[in-house]
């Protein structure tokens, strides 16, 4: 009897010392994020004091209101990345569908058909962008459901081929329309908290409610962390992945509305490299790339994070290259942690 | 038992069409565009243009010789346009300031180093290589424009340095760069399909599990891809640089799609395990003269955008239908 | 005389090649725990996953509760109250238990929310039915492996099943964590649910079943009343006596001792393993799936970090930390799965052969094809492998044919110490004997070869001697003249000489 007793022995320490080991990593996957901006915080206050070419501090009450309005336009769009990589999916396409609803926006404004409807356009107008969005993900999404190919190849694709449609549309030259009305509304506050602050708080509050608290968003986590279970279970995988799709394709429409409301001006480059700041945000945040994982409460933090990291390093006197430098690093260093918190360790077979 | 042999038959048999389809549908529908060009306007097949579309070509199809060694091994590159740019401004800027003898090397030498990082992080690493090449695409880009200070860089005097050779020079009635890219293509393609690093190449995209219990010196393997990569990328950057003399900073701007689809337009399976650097050449050119034919058909650049766009998810989900036997998705 | 919870009448299932399931016929009464047993390969995984809706019968019926049925698919063999408990987790780790359970029938409200009330209370009711120890809101993550069988256990309970599969349950639980599971079989059965327990474990299945049925080679054998039969009894119909043993073992001339292992560990994988290959000799690992054996193969050829223990080849002492290393002391391993391990099934079956030394196989810069097809055409000889050229993809050959590559990929690179494991899993029944001949042929040419296999059949006919693991412990080493089927299938369901009467 004795070498069972002994298996059963070891077999219960092992189990025990391993349990310890994962939670403590649960710990810190999950909490990262916040210290990160806590760091972020520390780091930039005390460098601006050596580095700042002005003498306003860091982050007081003005400049956090207007942190969380500059990071509405990547952080709408990341709610939706959070989703489509909670299924183990991925959407490179975002930035030239915020481009391509922006030009609808804008330039829908100026169509004859319109022409008598004063400034009841403007909804008219958010709503063609909004439609613009949710057909371009449904694209996407029907591409990915039906012919079985990878999700970043088909996003890849469709972010060349959205991208070619807004220069379809204009040529090279921007698309603009000045709408004072609009323009006021846009930038409107409630309380000091401009529009597009409440915006993205409330899309934030309805994905984190979609996300926990309806079937949809629990299938989410099923589908990808075992997407054969899924199936086995009865969950339709398919059209799940296709709505998600249309999802993200309406919040980058979203997005777009908010930023280009005010700005009235869209250039066809514009959206370019988009999709990299929100999926920064979004593994950053504690998505995991394979799926079955993610919170959009940590994307929050995680967009947060990275507008911080903006701020910061312009507030130290680094300009856009050096921001797009330290962005590229962040990513792959955060990929680098993500890979050896989730290593099973000693008994892992080397291929 | 003859029932199960005849059901297994038919089942090849669908498989095989499937499979040869995918495989030549790639010509035949490039036969059609062709004639269809050709029928638009005749200026198309003349022997001055088809000569222009080469050398036009040679500049991607450089970077798209690299790239076919990375695909092969089973992984992406995002970042050869970003790399592109960097290296067209490095070695336009040295040029000034240590003549282009020594820019030349120098130029490589970096070019390379940033290949060395990045196959250090896919290859021994085994971070994701979509996401490494997303990310080195921003930070090589970040690193460009602080090298040039966010301006242009021009050469001081451009008439008279032998520098511009590469990029303007004929040799024999031949373009300069057109006998550069012939040349890479002929020695990688021989490096590739003759020696013993190719097959270890196909090895590890075929089947990286596999590679790894036969002895194949897996990470070492991509990280040499890479290297390979980013001098093909160098090489690009000098035939650039050469043949403009000056340039922006984003010249290498959006390149790393149509590098890929040259290579999927080839043949390659972004899967990993098939594809040559002879069937890459044939992709440029096809890349190339349809974009040629679009323009000489009066069609915008950006519209290319949208056929690359369709003839990139064509050709990926013929090759994964080919693999697997159907051609719908069989997810419910 | 009541009705049969679930019967299954005259089941074939082919496979392209290989008949799976021979007309086998197979009931489990309401209330019965119905033991499933049978060699590796014999058909019971088959039959239920046909039970299970996974697969669909080539020919006969199924019948619940006399009512003649189809399963199309694993819900829909659930919600007809066959439910099926897998070995493989199907589990979403970030999930609550609640919502694991209730995997896509989550209770709803209006607007697609979840219902937690409901979800929570039914899950609190199943978890109680089954004693476990967790709330339904935790997260599935961080349960043991145990507490996440129950978990799958527990999904089964959501409809009001007729009959219970268990598929080797309890291959990775404790004993403490068994016992726990045989109360919930025991509770089932009180509630009249019929359980179907598949197992290769002995002692288990002579304390929870009522009746036991043997498969073998696809067809069924007889079934035993547990009460009035024993292990041997079982044990004789599992192996039956039509067993060709007219190939007995012709012993070599033994040369040194090629390879030493003392004290071998790898984590929980398996501990303190010791044993000697001799060159001309034939050492085989049997034992159950998850008894160690390949775990140990791996380690030996540098794709596990050994814990614990040293190796010597040829009697010096060697680290091995890869392949590389391995193949450099003269170690090589032909792997279990030959798709996905042993071969690139896109290239060719001469490339497929050197692709561990291709580098040495040069003119020059360049690969020489002229040495390389010399090396194919050896073993294409050699081991009878029948292709019309070496050009043909690895992937269109028989499996037979494409273990002969793997073996012939091995062979060329004259190893001291040569591990095949699984040598014909899937392989026809022809091809195997080749093997197998093969297998002696190499051992009598001084080779020293390791073979892991989990056929019965198999090992006795090609070892020298025999060693049995279980639970990733050695149990007992035989020789040739000492093993018998009998000792042996004691040894590796974790019986020990002195517990048998």
């Amino acid at each position: 009897m004795l070498p069972q007793n002994v298996a059963v022995f070891g077999h219960l320490l092992r189990e025990g010392l391993d349990m310890k080991n994962e939670n403590i990593k649960l710990f810190m996957a999950k909490g990262a994020i916040w210290g990160f901006i806590i760091l972020e915080l520390i780091f930039f206050s005390v460098a601006g004091e050596f580095f700042s070419l002005s003498d306003k501090a860091f982050m007081d009450w003005d400049n956090m209101l207007l942190l969380f309005k500059q990071s509405a336009p990547i952080g709408i769009i990341a709610l939706g990345m959070t989703i489509i990589m909670i299924n183990g999916n991925i959407d490179l396409s975002v930035g030239a569908t915020f481009a391509l609803c922006a030009v609808v926006m804008l330039d829908s404004m100026t169509w004859p058909i319109f022409a008598g409807l004063g400034n009841w356009v403007i909804p008219i107008a958010w709503a063609l962008a909004l439609i613009t969005g949710m057909v371009l993900g449904l694209i996407n999404g029907l591409i990915v459901w039906k012919t079985g190919v990878d999700a970043f190849i088909v996003t890849l694709g469709s972010m060349l081929g959205f991208r070619g449609l807004v220069f379809m549309y204009n040529g090279e030259n921007p698309t603009s329309h000045l709408n004072w009305t609009l323009v006021d509304m846009a930038e409107a506050d409630i309380l000091g908290v401009e529009t597009p602050t409440i915006i993205f708080v409330v899309c934030t509050v309805l994905i984190w409610l979609l996300m926990t608290r309806t079937v949809h968003g629990r299938n989410a986590y099923a589908v990808g962390d075992n997407r054969e279970a899924a199936v086995n279970a009865g969950i339709r995988v398919g059209p799940h992945m296709v709505w998600n799709f249309v999802l993200i394709g309406f919040l980058a429409a979203l997005s777009s509305v908010v930023f280009y409301s005010s700005s009235g001006s869209v250039n066809p480059n514009d959206g370019t490299l988009y999709e990299l700041w929100v999926i920064t945000a979004v593994v950053l945040g504690g998505t995991k790339l394979v799926g079955g994982s993610g919170s959009v409460i940590s994307t929050f933090g995680g967009v947060i994070a990275i507008q911080l990291l903006r701020k910061g390093l312009g507030h130290i006197g680094a300009d856009t290259a050096m921001v797009n430098l330290v962005i590229g690093l962040i990513l792959i260093a955060v990929l680098f942690l993500d890979q050896q918190l989730n290593r099973k360790g000693k008994e892992e077979l080397k291929v | 038992m003859s029932e199960l042999t005849i059901l297994q038959d038919s089942a090849d048999r669908r498989k095989a069409i499937v499979a040869l389809f995918a495989r030549n549908g790639i010509l035949i529908a490039f036969a059609v565009f062709m004639i269809g060009f050709t029928l638009a306007n005749e200026r198309f097949l003349s022997l001055d243009n088809v000569l222009g579309v080469v050398r036009s070509s040679a500049i991607l199809g450089c970077i798209a010789l690299g790239v076919t060694f990375v695909v092969i091994s089973g992984n992406l590159d995002l970042s050869v346009g970003s790399m592109m740019s960097f290296s067209t401004i490095v070695v336009l800027d040295l040029h000034d300031k240590i003549g282009p003898a020594l820019a030349i090397p120098v130029m490589f030498a970096m070019t390379m180093a940033l290949g060395a990082l990045i196959g250090f992080l896919v290859g021994y690493l085994k971070l994701n290589s979509l996401i490494v090449t997303l990310g080195m695409l921003s930070a090589i880009h970040g690193l460009t424009l602080t090298y040039s200070g966010g301006k242009n860089m021009d050469i001081a005097v451009k008439e008279g340095t032998w520098f511009s050779v590469f990029g303007q020079g004929t040799v024999f009635g031949l373009p300069v760069p057109v006998i550069i890219f012939v040349t890479l293509a002929l020695i990688l393609g021989v490096f590739l399909a003759r020696t013993a690093f190719g097959r270890k190449v196909y090895a590890v995209g075929g089947n990286g599990v596999a590679a790894t219990f036969s002895g194949i010196p897996r990470a070492r393997v991509v990280f040499l891809t890479y290297v390979i990569s980013s001098f093909c990328v160098a090489m690009a950057g000098l035939l650039q640089a050469s043949r403009s003399l000056g340039s922006q900073n984003t010249v290498g701007q959006g390149l790393e799609l149509d590098v890929l689809a040259a290579v999927i337009l080839g043949g390659a399976s972004l899967l990993g395990g098939s594809g040559t650097v002879f069937k890459t050449v044939i992709g440029v050119l096809i890349l190339g003269f349809i974009t040629n034919g679009l323009l000489l058909v009066g069609l915008q650049f950006y519209v290319q955008y949208v056929v690359t766009w369709v003839i990139i998810i064509l050709a990926v989900w013929l090759d994964v239908a080919a693999k697997r036997g159907r051609l719908w998705s069989p997810i419910a | 005389m009541s009705t049969p919870a679930l019967r299954l009448e005259n089941i074939v299932k082919t496979f392209p090649g290989v008949r799976a399931l021979d007309g086998v016929s197979f009931e489990v009464m309401p209330g019965e725990v119905h033991a499933l047993l049978g060699e590796n390969g014999a058909g019971k995984s088959t039959l239920m996953k046909v039970l299970g809706g996974i697969y669909q019968p080539n020919e006969g019926q199924i019948y619940i509760e006399e009512q003649a049925s189809k399963m199309a698919s694993p819900l829909d063999a659930k919600s007809k109250g066959v439910v099926f408990i897998h070995q493989e987790l199907s589990l979403a780790d970030e999930l609550t238990v609640a919502e694991n359970i209730y995997l896509g029938e989550l209770p709803r409200k209006s607007f697609g929310r979840v219902d937690w009330a409901t979800l929570y209370a039914n899950s609190a009711a199943i978890l109680k039915r089954l004693n476990c120890g967790f709330t339904p809101q935790t997260r599935v993550g961080s349960l043991s492996i145990a507490n996440k069988q129950m978990v799958e256990i527990a999904r089964a309970l959501t409809v009001e099943a007729k009959a219970v599969i268990f598929d080797e349950p309890t291959a990775s639980l404790t004993d403490a964590e068994k016992v726990v599971l045989f109360d919930i079989i025991t509770d089932l059965r009180g509630q009249g649910v019929g359980i179907v327990y598949i197992s290769h474990r002995m002692d288990e299945i002579f304390t929870i079943s009522d009746r036991i049925s043997v498969l073998r080679d696809g067809s069924y054998r007889g079934s035993l009343i547990t009460a009035d039969t024993n292990e041997d009894e079982v044990t004789q119909l599992m192996i039956g006596r039509s067993l060709d043993l007219t190939h007995a073992i012709v012993p070599n001339e033994l040369g040194d001792v090629a390879l030493s292992v003392e004290g071998l560990s790898c984590g929980s994988l398996f501990q303190d393993v010791s044993f000697q290959v001799r060159a001309g000799e034939v050492v085989g690992f049997y034992g159950l799936v998850g008894a160690g054996r390949t775990e140990i193969a791996e380690t030996l050829f540098g794709l596990r970090s050994a814990t614990a223990g040293t190796v010597k080849i040829s009697g010096e002492d060697v680290q091995v930390n890869s392949p590389i290393d391995a193949i450099s002391q003269g170690i090589s391993l032909v792997p279990e799965d030959r798709k996905q391990q042993g071969l690139v099934l896109g290239m060719n079956c001469r490339d497929n052969m050197t692709l561990p030394q291709v580098a040495e196989l040069t003119n020059g810069p360049f690969v020489s094809h002229a040495k390389e097809v010399d090396i194919y055409n050896v073993y294409h000889e050699k081991l009878e492998i029948k292709t019309p050229s070496w050009k043909q993809l690895a992937g269109n050959l028989s499996g037979g044919n494409q273990q002969k590559i793997v073996i012939g990929k091995w062979l060329s690179m004259a190893p001291k110490v040569l591990i095949v494991d699984e040598p014909t899993r899937g392989i026809d029944v022809g091809s195997k004997s080749e093997i197998h001949k093969l297998i002696r042929d190499l051992a009598a040419q001084g080779y020293a070869i390791i073979v892991i296999s989990s056929e019965m059949p198999e090992v006795l006919r090609v070892s020298d001697r025999v060693i049995a693991m279980f639970h990733g412990r050695i149990m007992r080493e035989f020789t040739a003249k000492e093993v018998t089927e009998d000792n042996l299938v004691q040894a590796i369901s974790g019986i020990i000489p002195d517990k048998v009467a």
